[in-house]
Order: C-alpha cells, then sequence, then structure tokens
C-alpha cells in the first residue's frame, strides 16, 4: 500500500480510517474504528515500495510475531494483523505525551528524570520478563500514559524464543545512532541490558539538555562509543545531582556486566536516590584522557567475542531480594535463621540486589512523632541494627540497601513494598506460636497469602521452635 | 484446527503411545505421519499397525527410507539401519508390508507440503540440515511452509521475501507464528529416536487457523524401551542411543 493510496473514510478489512497520525519514517498511522464504536485504535501501514530498505517489511514481521505475545499496561494491545497482499498491524491507540515532546524543555529536575527514568525502566522490565529485548529504545518510542510508560515500535526487537529475523536479514548493525549501544555496534543482539544503555542515553539527554554521543551516522561512527567514554553530565549540568550521574553512567558503561543487572534494579536505584552507591563515577568531572581512551580502542579491536546467556536465565540470576528483619528484642534466633537462608539465595544468583527492610508499626496513620522520649529518631536505631544484622551477608555493598518503612499496616507495607519496587522474592521470619500472633494474626502468613513475588518464610532455630511451643502450652495449662 | 505431525517413529512403541496420548490430550484428532514407520526400534509390527488404524480413521501416512527400504532392500544404508532391517522385514506380515509399500512420498494441503526427507527430489532421501539443502528443498516447491523429518533434530529454516535463509533452533512448546510473508521448512524432530541431546520423543502441533507451529517434547518410558531393544539382540548403540538422545 501506499501513502498517498490512503484516505479518510476508506475501510480496510472492516477498520475505517479516520484521520492520519504523524507518520514514521517506515509507515503510516492511522487513527481507525470498527463498527463505529470500541477503544481507540491506530493502524500502522509499513511502507512498502520497490527499492525500500528491506528493514521496514522485516520490521513489520517482527511486530506481527511479537506484538500479540505482549501483554500488560506497558505495551499497546494488539487487535489485528493484515497478510501478504495488504500488510498493516492495528493496536491500542495509546493516548498520552511522547518522551520526544519532553525534549523540548531539557534538562528537566532530577527528581523529574528519575521519575520518567523508573517509568520506562518498569516497562522494560516487563517486556524482558516476556522474553523480549526491545533494542530500539529511544524517546520517540516511548509513551507516557498516566503513571506509565509504554513503549511502542517493535520493529527491531528480539524475542528470545523465536526466529530473530533482523539479525538474519541485516548485513551490519541496525539501531538508531544516538541511542544503539555498544554490543548492539558489534552486532549482539540478546544482551537485555542493552535497553538499559539506550535508557542511560535518554536520562543523560532529560538531564543535560545534550546527548552523549551525538547522533552519529553510519556503523564506522557509531563504533566510537566503544572506547570513547561521554562528558560526565555534572559537567554539562551542575544541577545534576552525585546520585544521578552515578545511575547514567552506570547505564551507560561500555560492558553490559557493569551496568545494571536488570531493569528493576535500575528501577530501584531511580526510586531510592538516597540508597544509591556512590562511586568513582559519581565525581567524576570530566571525561577519560587520550592514553585510557586509546588503551579502551586497542582492546576493543583484539577482544574475542563472548558467548551471553539468553534473557530468561539472565533475570532468573538478577533477582531483587528484600529480607524483611523484626527488630523487636526477642527475635535474634529467627533474625540468625534468617540470615543464613538469605546467604543461600544469594549464594546461588549472582546478580542479586537485596534490600533489608524493617517496618515500624505505628498506631495510626503518619500522626506518630518521629521522635521519642529521649529526642532521637527511631529509623535511625532501626537502619543501625538493619546494618548490623547484614553483617554476616557476604555481599558487595553496591547490591545492598536499607529501609525502615512506617505503617500501620506491616503486612500490606511489605505487599505494597514489593509490588512498587518489582521484587522477586520475599525471605520473612515467622514468629512462631507465640501470644502476640494469637492476638496480631501472622504477617507471614498474608504476605505469603499476597504478595506478587515468592516468598520464603524461615522459623527458628528448632530448639527455640520447641522451647516456644512449650511456653504456650504452659500458658495455657 | 490443530494437526499433529509425527515423524521418524521407528518401531519405537512407548514413544508413540505417548506422543499420540499427549496430543489426544492437547485436543489434537488429525494426524501427518511424515515416514520411518519401522527400523532401529524393537515394535515395527506394532507401530504399522498403529498407524494403519489412524490412515483408516483419515490420518496422513507418507513413505520413508527405512519403509521403502523393507521392499527394496537396504541398499545404500550404513550397517546398523541395514541390520535392523533385515531384523525388522521378517517381523512384518504380508498385510503390514504391502501398507508400507504403497505409500506416498509427499501430501499437498492447502499451500503445506508435507514430506519425509526433502522437497527437493523426494527419493534421494537428502538431509536437511543446512542453509545449502534447506535451500534445496524451498527452490523445489512453492509451498508457504514445507514440513519434514528425517534428520531426527528439530530446526525451522525460513526465507524472507528478500531471499534470505537461516535456520532457528525451536524451544520446546513455544508457538512460532508461520508469518505469510516468508516461506517456512520445518525439520521435525524424530517420535522415536531423538538425536539432539534431548531423549523425550518431539512431534509438531500445527494450529492450521492461525498458521503457526509448536514443537512439543514429551517424556516417555524409554528405558523400557531401550530395553527391548537390547532383548531384541539389535545393535547396542541403538538402545543407547534412547537413553542418551543422541
Amino acid at each position: 500500500m501506499n501513502r498517498r493510496d490512503l484516505q479518510a473514510g476508506q475501510i480496510i478489512d472492516g477498520f475505517r480510517l479516520v484521520e492520519p497520525l504523524e507518520s514514521g519514517g517506515m509507515a503510516s498511522f492511522w487513527r481507525v474504528t470498527r463498527d463505529g464504536s470500541g477503544p481507540p485504535m491506530v493502524m500502522k501501514i509499513p511502507l512498502l515500495r520497490p527499492g525500500e530498505d528491506p528493514l521496514t517489511i522485516i520490521g513489520y514481521e517482527v511486530e506481527q510475531m511479537i506484538l500479540p505475545r505482549l501483554t500488560g499496561p506497558h505495551i499497546p494491545t494488539f487487535i489485528a494483523a493484515g497478510d501478504f497482499e495488504r500488510p498493516y498491524i492495528v493496536m491500542e491507540f495509546i493516548a498520552g505525551a511522547s518522551v520526544k515532546s519532553l525534549l523540548a524543555r531539557v534538562p528537566l529536575i532530577p527528581n523529574e528524570v528519575a521519575a520518567i527514568g523508573a517509568k520506562i525502566a518498569f516497562a522494560l522490565h516487563d517486556i524482558h520478563r516476556q522474553h523480549v529485548i526491545h533494542l530500539d529504545l529511544k524517546p520517540s518510542n516511548v509513551t507516557l500514559r498516566g503513571e506509565d510508560a509504554v513503549l511502542i515500535d517493535f520493529g527491531l526487537s528480539r524475542h528470545d524464543q523465536l526466529p530473530d529475523l533482523v539479525q538474519e536479514e541485516a548485513e551490519g548493525p541496525v539501531g538508531t545512532g544516538a541511542y544503539i549501544s555498544p554490543e548492539q555496534v558489534l552486532g549482539q543482539r540478546n544482551d537485555p541490558r542493552s535497553d538499559l544503555f539506550s535508557l542511560g542515553v535518554i536520562l543523560y539527554f532529560l538531564a543535560t539538555g545534550g546527548r552523549p554521543f551525538g547522533d552519529p551516522e553510519g556503523v564506522n561512527n557509531w563504533r566510537r562509543r566503544l572506547w570513547r567514554d561521554p562528558v560526565p553530565p555534572r559537567a554539562r549540568n551542575a544541577a545534576v545531582p552525585p546520585w544521578l550521574q552515578e545511575i547514567i553512567l552506570r547505564c551507560l558503561e561500555t560492558d553490559p556486566a557493569a551496568r545494571y543487572a536488570t531493569a528493576a534494579q535500575l528501577a530501584f536505584d531511580l526510586q531510592h536516590p538516597d540508597q544509591v552507591p556512590l562511586t568513582t563515577r559519581a565525581a567524576r568531572m570530566r571525561h577519560d584522557g587520550i592514553f585510557t581512551v586509546f588503551w579502551r580502542w586497542l582492546r576493543v579491536n583484539r577482544q574475542p567475542e563472548r558467548a551471553r546467556p539468553a534473557l530468561t536465565s539472565h533475570l532468573a540470576n538478577a533477582p531483587i531480594v528484600v529480607a524483611a528483619i523484626d527488630l523487636e528484642p526477642g527475635n535474634d534466633g529467627l533474625n540468625q535463621s534468617l540470615a543464613i537462608a538469605v546467604r543461600r539465595i544469594l549464594a546461588t544468583e549472582s546478580n542479586s540486589r537485596l534490600a533489608c527492610v524493617n517496618v515500624l508499626k505505628i498506631a495510626r496513620l503518619s500522626l506518630d512523632d518521629l521522635e521519642d522520649a529521649q529526642g532521637r529518631n527511631p529509623h535511625l536505631g532501626r537502619l543501625i541494627e538493619l546494618k548490623h544484622w547484614a553483617r554476616s551477608i557476604p555481599i558487595a555493598p553496591e547490591r545492598i540497601t536499607y529501609h525502615v518503612l512506617e505503617s500501620t499496616d506491616p503486612a500490606g507495607q511489605l505487599i505494597d513494598y514489593a509490588r512498587h519496587n518489582r521484587v522477586d522474592h520475599i525471605v520473612i521470619g515467622a514468629r512462631g506460636s507465640s501470644i502476640v500472633r494469637r492476638y496480631l494474626g501472622s504477617v507471614s502468613a498474608r504476605v505469603v497469602a499476597e504478595a506478587p513475588c515468592t516468598v520464603t518464610v524461615v522459623r527458628r532455630p528448632r530448639e527455640e521452635v520447641d522451647a516456644a511451643a512449650e511456653r504456650v502450652a504452659a500458658q495455657r495449662a | 484446527m490443530w494437526i499433529g505431525l509425527l515423524s521418524d517413529i521407528h518401531a519405537n512403541r512407548e514413544a508413540l503411545e505417548a506422543t499420540l496420548d499427549h496430543a489426544r490430550r492437547t485436543g489434537i484428532s488429525r494426524f501427518v505421519f511424515l515416514g520411518d514407520y519401522v527400523g532401529y526400534g524393537a515394535d515395527p509390527g506394532y507401530v504399522v499397525d498403529t498407524v494403519m488404524r489412524e490412515v483408516e480413521a483419515g490420518a496422513v501416512a507418507l513413505l520413508g527410507n527405512h519403509d521403502a527400504a523393507i521392499g527394496s532392500g537396504p541398499g545404500g544404508m550404513n550397517s546398523i539401519a541395514a541390520e535392523a532391517i533385515e531384523w525388522t522385514r521378517p517381523r512384518l506380515d504380508s498385510t503390514q508390508r504391502e501398507f508400507l509399500a504403497q505409500l506416498p512420498l509427499t501430501f499437498n494441503d492447502n499451500g503445506r507440503l508435507f514430506v519425509h526427507a526433502s522437497a527437493h527430489a523426494p527419493t534421494h532421501w537428502e538431509y536437511i540440515t543446512d542453509v545449502p539443502s534447506a535451500s534445496r528443498s524451498f527452490m523445489a516447491t512453492q509451498a508457504h511452509a514445507t514440513f519434514c523429518g528425517h534428520v531426527h533434530v528439530p530446526e525451522l529454516f525460513h526465507l524472507s521475501s528478500t531471499g534470505k535463509i537461516a535456520g532457528f533452533q525451536p524451544v520446546q512448546a513455544v508457538e512460532i507464528p508461520l508469518l505469510t510473508n516468508r516461506r517456512w521448512l520445518a525439520v521435525l524432530g524424530s517420535v522415536g529416536q531423538p538425536r539432539d541431546f534431548n531423549p523425550t520423543a518431539c512431534y509438531g502441533a500445527l494450529d492450521t487457523e492461525r498458521n503457526a507451529l509448536t514443537y512439543v517434547r514429551v517424556p516417555y518410558d524409554n528405558e523400557t524401551a531401550a530395553r527391548k531393544v537390547r532383548e531384541a539382540g539389535l545393535p547396542a548403540i541403538l538402545s543407547d542411543r534412547l537413553i542418551e538422545g543422541a
């Protein structure tokens, strides 16, 4: 179909064309309706003309293959696709602002950059869990709808359980010059962390007003990012705080292994700026000197290709684990058991993140004085206790964080926390046969029933459980 | 409609029973058998009888090279395959042998071609293991999708509208849409003697309405099947293969 063949009112396979939308380079977009009602829809029609880039048709095939399999709020819902004679895809119309429209007012304030970044990271984590790597993430491919970022245009994407049609068609790397990751430049299309690099470019752009690698054309110019590190964001915009620079430069690491292990872990840091462990990245004020860059250039040109794990196994090795710790007195035995359980989990999952969480139970919502009788902040004491608890856990400091939450409903708070942070695994102690539990109900039982993730319930050491049971029996007698 | 695609059963009763059972529980009621019912395994009579019954009930069965060798002799086969054919021939009755002798080489259905080895010269029994052999098969047919067996290793080749061919190792139980813009050549694995380091039986489930193919793996009692091969006095490698899947 040709762009000029299309006009409003025309009907294609039962869909009535209403009005043309902004056209992309490879396709035209129309608002369409079916039976004059129903949810707003958009029809994407690839522009297939003789001599056109074959990736146009391949991109259409890839979307036709991948889009129907994706579900959730971060993807436009697939509605219908045409056939060989009349190619099109009809999908849900996403009402909202494109991230591209934000570029008119960059630089944004750090909190806004982090909030947008977290939304995009959650969307990426969602598609990664569904076996898809986007591989062409850029502002024009992200729409903000309410609280969610919606990803569009999966024409260059990769599903790790389906044939990679793009790889087979393309002679060299494909992507967008400003946003493409170094490993994509080298022809690798199976690492979900490539999307984190592109998100790092977006964050850099939003925070500084400029692109970290410019907008180069041609593969030879794309390669430069393999050895040339970007000017640190704080050197371009003094308002960028160290924690945001730390996050952005970690996303922009050349080696995917030096970036965040998963998009959920990146979102976690974007949502907890005060918990971002700062490294030398945060303090950098200029990019590397000529000798460092030269060595990197030499290494790039000698580096052998490395085999990379499949998407699913990569995600499975990088969970966000929450240790829910009860700091009430008398829980030492239970908390030791909890530490042992957490050590076991971390030992098998090399890229995990650990969040140590304590919920401070308050009598009523947000009216409690945040100081105790001696004028001390109870949060501070609890943070110290959490850190003390975690001393026996062998984990690098950048992979562990500490959080004191407060709530009238500790179980509900933990469940919300797990949902909000895309937690994969909660480790929680069971208070056992205590009188407290009989009156208050079991926090762990409710977390098991309602949490959106795996939950491990840890009990006290056996002798303590037996002793407690005896005490309860004695009290009853 | 769902069609079950079963290839290279090779006289393996346990694998065939488990596969048919799995397919029926999945909702598959129509079958295409892509040849090589006999050879290697210990239950040729049972397998041929089962396939004959399915054909009477509407299934399609095609000829494989081992089936052809029952009538024409094992010329051109390696010594182990030839030994298995010699062992099998006296264990089939005349009805079973006649059934094998009259099987067709190919079956065409609505843009789909079914054949044991390759669309290119089906009686040459060429193995489709790489892009050149896949390319010869693509050139020999106009079919949108070709389904074959013979190799005992599952693979899915596809030919883009720009003429590029690539192979893909299918992931178990993941549905692959056979997009209309390209052509497809599905090498189904083997029901009765898998050789892709996975000893479970492999078959294809084709959804003709949605035009999608799923490679399905079915665990079966391969220890019994292997024991029967040993007890039959067939070459030891034939029983070992059922355990190792290679």
